[in-house]
């Protein structure tokens, strides 16, 4: 089977475009981790992320974040159209370093949180949440 | 939206010097995320507060950074010690400009 110029091209061109459509989804998370971190290693403990396991409602699923020492924490939800959802940065007067909000999540999916110890080390959690009604207005 | 935004915070009225107190803040926002679509498919444009900060007599407690993916009324629970009397602020930065600002004395006991 002989391929034209054209043929062979557009052949290439399909396959990049395969190879990039599947990682495209989860990119944006892992370069938002990348930022935040600057690369560095994610040890998997001295953070801690609660969250549901089954969030009726995706327009407002109680979470909370707590790292003992950790100068910021980052949350994520991976499965949302932007990934970022909050970072805190906590300073000199906070009592701990935890807090709780309410997030979006538009449907099953993880949500992480990456927490920057104050050695400078960076820590993540994660947590699957099933979602009934996505809350991104889809 | 600088129309029927109300922050609502509640802190102790008196705590013990050095002890931890917990705050919860919430203030009435519609947070529109930016992703919605209106009847004739037009994208609701991006409106949310992006930025919250709690200090203490000036000293610095929570500085938290707000995506679209926080919801409706956003709420923030947290812990911040009180060393002295004085007052706690807190601020909304809103994505049109509008800073929302309230505050809350405390007293040693």
């Amino acid at each position: 089977m002989e391929f034209s110029r054209r043929e062979t091209l557009a052949l290439g061109l399909g396959a990049a475009v395969m190879t990039v459509l599947p990682f495209r989804v989860n990119a944006s998370a892992e370069d938002r981790i990348a930022e935040f971190t600057g690369g560095a290693d994610l040890a998997d403990t001295g953070v801690e992320l609660t969250a549901p396991e089954i969030a009726e409602n995706g327009n407002t699923v109680p979470i909370s974040v707590s790292a003992p020492g950790a100068t910021a924490i980052m949350v994520l939800a991976t499965g949302n159209p932007t990934p970022g959802v909050a970072t805190f940065n906590f300073g000199p007067l906070a009592a701990s370093q935890a807090a709780a909000t309410r997030i979006r999540l538009a449907g099953t999916q993880d949500v992480v949180a990456i927490a920057k110890l104050a050695d400078g080390s960076f820590a993540k959690a994660s947590a699957a949440v099933k979602v009934t009604i996505g809350g991104c207005g889809g | 939206m600088a129309s029927g935004v109300k922050p609502r915070v509640k802190v102790p009225k008196t705590a013990a010097a050095g002890e931890a107190v917990t705050i919860k803040t919430l203030i009435s926002h519609q947070m529109e995320s930016g992703q919605r679509k209106d009847k004739e498919g037009n994208v609701i444009p991006r409106s949310i507060i992006n930025r919250f900060t709690c200090a203490f007599n000036g000293q610095m407690v929570a500085d938290v950074t707000i995506e679209p993916a926080v919801s409706t009324n956003p709420y923030f629970q947290f812990e911040a010690t009180v060393p002295e009397a004085g007052e706690f602020a807190f601020t909304w930065y809103d994505d049109d400009g509008s800073v929302y600002e309230t505050s809350k004395a405390i007293k040693i006991a």
